[in-house]
């Protein structure tokens, strides 16, 4: 007997097979199906937080994967779980991943025991970007708290690669304790670039410190040329940023020029799950980069 | 939109055939409440006797079937230190019949979610398409006000759409398929006399519902209400046990978690539905809870039923089914949040 309804397969699609690549987000594909990646190495930064460097195995994907400064990837550990990551290296590197990551619940404690060779998932890149290609011509600060220098060190490395587009650049950054601070490795390699200042502040300093003392506003307050033709970044605990970005804007800086990310709790990076919503704004899809303005406006944001 | 009528014999029949080949889902009678009330819930039938589709409403809508409450995205298997991913979609049709137009009108609000500009999701796509739908007009039901949100009737996202003119059916159909399989059983173009008691039903639905409250000013309210005592007084009552978005027909979110077997060769990704009201829905690694009060969870929730979804879409998503306040232990319901939002009573 001839059935009366004809069943449907989605997997025949138009494209649904053709190669994944998360940038293309209207097309109909596998969305839960993730980019095969090994740990290739994996680097100490301090007592709580690790580099994770982290290649795609396909040749093709390899090839296809972009992404811009700012957007995040969903880590896959098979059988723990999957959780948003800023990609925190630069964009000219294909296909090869830097993750920095704190140790803080289960799958990332997970992750900090993986070993050398683990092989993981990674889907993405998701989310909205720092708008670099607006900053050309601009002096740019970047300011960051805490864990808040991983989804800086992308736009920094994206500014020291493509240097002449860009003015003065200064880097701020604080933590609550010297041993806290993240990528110390680098520290001489950025502020030795042309054009490009970093200072370094914290709330407990121990007997060896020698830098500044307070959190970053202090910093931003010792800067005395005008800011007023500035971009700003701003990464770090939401508590961060309406000092910071009160400063900013009390130096001149409009609000719609200041940027910070925005951290929510996230299932799927792709307007599905609802979790990352702030209001009824996506986080994972009209963030995690979001000018400053815009957060005011939006309900319960900080 | 092509019109014809089928006698109710010649659309037993249909389901009868139906059921010889495929998974047929109506409202069947589960159970009666102390008061003699019966209870339904859209399950598998085993025989057209179990359709009862002059039932009044559901208390689980028919999401479940687009949106399980549990469902596998992936599977895992471990070889090694190596693992492969699998991934099924749906792939046998299936029929639901007896859909109300709130819940047709809900699936077209979950099409506009699950299946537009960004990442489609095959999964919810999958399931949508193999499943034939059959609605049913009826008289307004106990607790509704799908009148106040246009969602009272449905002109689109159903395969065959019934209404019930005493001795016969007048069928809307929508789809290829829909009228391929009418032509199964003996069905015949519409009269002037069949369309004139169309019309004399479809008013007498109309005019069973109480006048309806105006909600075009509540995406503005919302935002001007944001930090009202109204949050504070309903949810001061609230139980944050979810009921409300678990059986809500157009809420979506969900949670994801992983488990390993026992011998460690295989693994699975598992979605669950969840609730925004849920205490830990908003709570992040480091233990910082975007939404500890359990007063802004519930107002997240309507702010998301008629603001967020609105500035998104142009519409409220919810449908007015009532079924969020028909659950709640608390006796919290959306017609007197909603009246206490535009400061109006709620007529009755
Ligand atoms: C856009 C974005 C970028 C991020 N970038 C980084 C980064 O570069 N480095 C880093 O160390 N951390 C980052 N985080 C935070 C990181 O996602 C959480 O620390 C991580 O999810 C904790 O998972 P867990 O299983 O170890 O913790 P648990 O507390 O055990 O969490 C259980 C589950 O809750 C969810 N969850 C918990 N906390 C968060 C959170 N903060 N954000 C989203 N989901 C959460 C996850 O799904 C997780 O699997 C980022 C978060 C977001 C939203
Ligand atoms: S069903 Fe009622 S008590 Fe339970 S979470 Fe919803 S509003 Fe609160
Ligand atoms: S919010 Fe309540 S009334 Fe509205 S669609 Fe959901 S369950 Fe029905
Ligand atoms: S992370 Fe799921 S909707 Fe944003």
């Amino acid at each position: 007997m001839t059935p009366l309804l004809h069943p449907y397969d989605v997997t025949r699609e138009e494209g649904f097979r053709a190669p994944l690549d998360y940038n293309r987000k209207s097309l109909l594909k596998d969305v839960d199906r993730c980019h095969k990646a090994e740990i290739v190495s994996v680097i100490r930064l301090t007592r709580k937080e690790r580099l994770f460097h982290i290649r795609l195995l396909e040749q093709g994907e390899r090839e296809r994967f972009s992404f811009l400064p700012g957007q995040f990837v969903m880590l896959e550990l098979p059988g723990f779980g999957e959780i948003p990551i800023s990609i925190c290296g630069s964009t000219s590197q294909k296909g090869f991943l830097e993750l920095c990551i704190r140790e803080a619940g289960r799958v990332t404690t997970m992750l900090h025991r993986a070993r050398v060779g683990s092989r993981v998932g990674i889907r993405g890149p998701f989310g909205s970007f720092f708008p670099l290609e607006r900053m050309k011509g601009h002096d740019i600060l970047l300011v960051a708290g805490g864990l808040g220098l991983a989804p800086l060190r992308a736009p920094i490395m994206h500014i020291t690669e493509n240097r002449s587009d860009y003015g003065e650049v200064r880097i701020l950054y604080g933590t609550t304790e010297p041993e806290q601070l993240l990528f110390d490795y680098q520290y001489e390699q950025w502020r030795r670039v042309d054009g490009v200042t970093l200072s370094l502040t914290v709330d407990r300093p121990d007997a060896g410190w020698q830098g500044a003392v307070g959190n970053v506003v202090r910093l931003l307050e010792e800067i005395n040329t005008p800011l007023e033709e500035s971009y700003a970044i701003v990464c770090g605990p939401p508590v961060m940023f309406n000092s910071v970005c009160g400063t900013l804007h009390s130096r001149g800086i409009p609000r719609d020029r200041m940027f910070v990310s925005l951290e929510r709790r996230m299932q799927c990076g792709m307007g599905k799950c609802c979790r990352c919503n702030v209001g009824s704004t996506y986080v994972c899809m009209d963030g995690p980069v979001f000018d400053f303005w815009t957060v005011m406006n939006l309900k319960e944001a900080i | 939109m092509l019109f014809r009528i089928v006698e109710k014999m010649a659309f037993r029949s249909l389901i009868q055939l139906l059921l010889e080949t495929t998974q047929v889902i109506g409202p069947r009678k589960i159970a009666v409440t102390r008061e003699g009330k019966p209870v339904h819930q859209y399950l598998p039938l085993s025989g057209f006797e179990e359709l009862e589709l002059g039932y009044d409403t559901t208390d689980i809508p028919a999401k479940s079937y687009f949106l399980p409450y549990e469902e596998n995205l992936s599977t895992w298997s471990f070889i090694g230190n190596d693992w492969t991913q699998e991934i099924t979609y749906r792939l046998q049709p299936r029929v639901l019949v007896g859909l109300h137009a709130c819940d047709i009108n809900a699936l077209l609000k979950l099409d506009k979610v699950m299946t537009r500009e960004f990442f489609p999701s095959p999964y919810y796509i999958s399931r949508r398409k193999n499943s034939f739908i059959i609605g049913i007009d009826h008289e307004p039901c106990q607790g509704g006000f799908c009148h106040w949100l246009g969602t009272d009737s449905v002109n689109r996202g159903f395969d065959l759409f019934l209404t019930d003119l005493g001795d016969r059916y007048f069928v809307a159909i929508d789809s290829e398929r829909g009228f391929t399989l009418l032509q199964q059983v003996a069905v015949r173009l519409v009269t002037e006399n069949d369309t004139a008691d169309y019309l004399t039903v479809r008013r007498r639905i109309a005019s069973g519902f109480a006048p309806p409250l105006d909600v075009r000013q509540l995406p503005r309210l919302l935002d001007m209400e944001f930090d009202s005592e109204i949050w504070r007084r309903w949810g001061a009552k609230c139980l944050s046990c979810g009921s409300c978005a678990a059986v809500c027909p157009t809420c979506y979110c969900y949670g994801v978690s992983e488990n390993v077997s026992m011998d460690f060769t295989r693994g699975a990704k598992v979605k669950q539905l969840y609730s925004c009201t849920l205490k830990d829905f908003a709570e992040v690694a480091g233990g910082h809870n975007f939404r500890s009060a359990r007063e802004t969870r519930l107002k997240y929730r309507y702010y998301h039923q008629h603001r967020g979804f609105v500035e998104q879409y142009d519409e409220p998503k919810c449908v007015g089914c009532g079924r969020c306040g028909r659950s709640c232990l608390a006796g919290i319901n959306p017609q007197e949040i909603i009246g206490d939002l535009l400061a109006t009573e709620v007529p009755s």
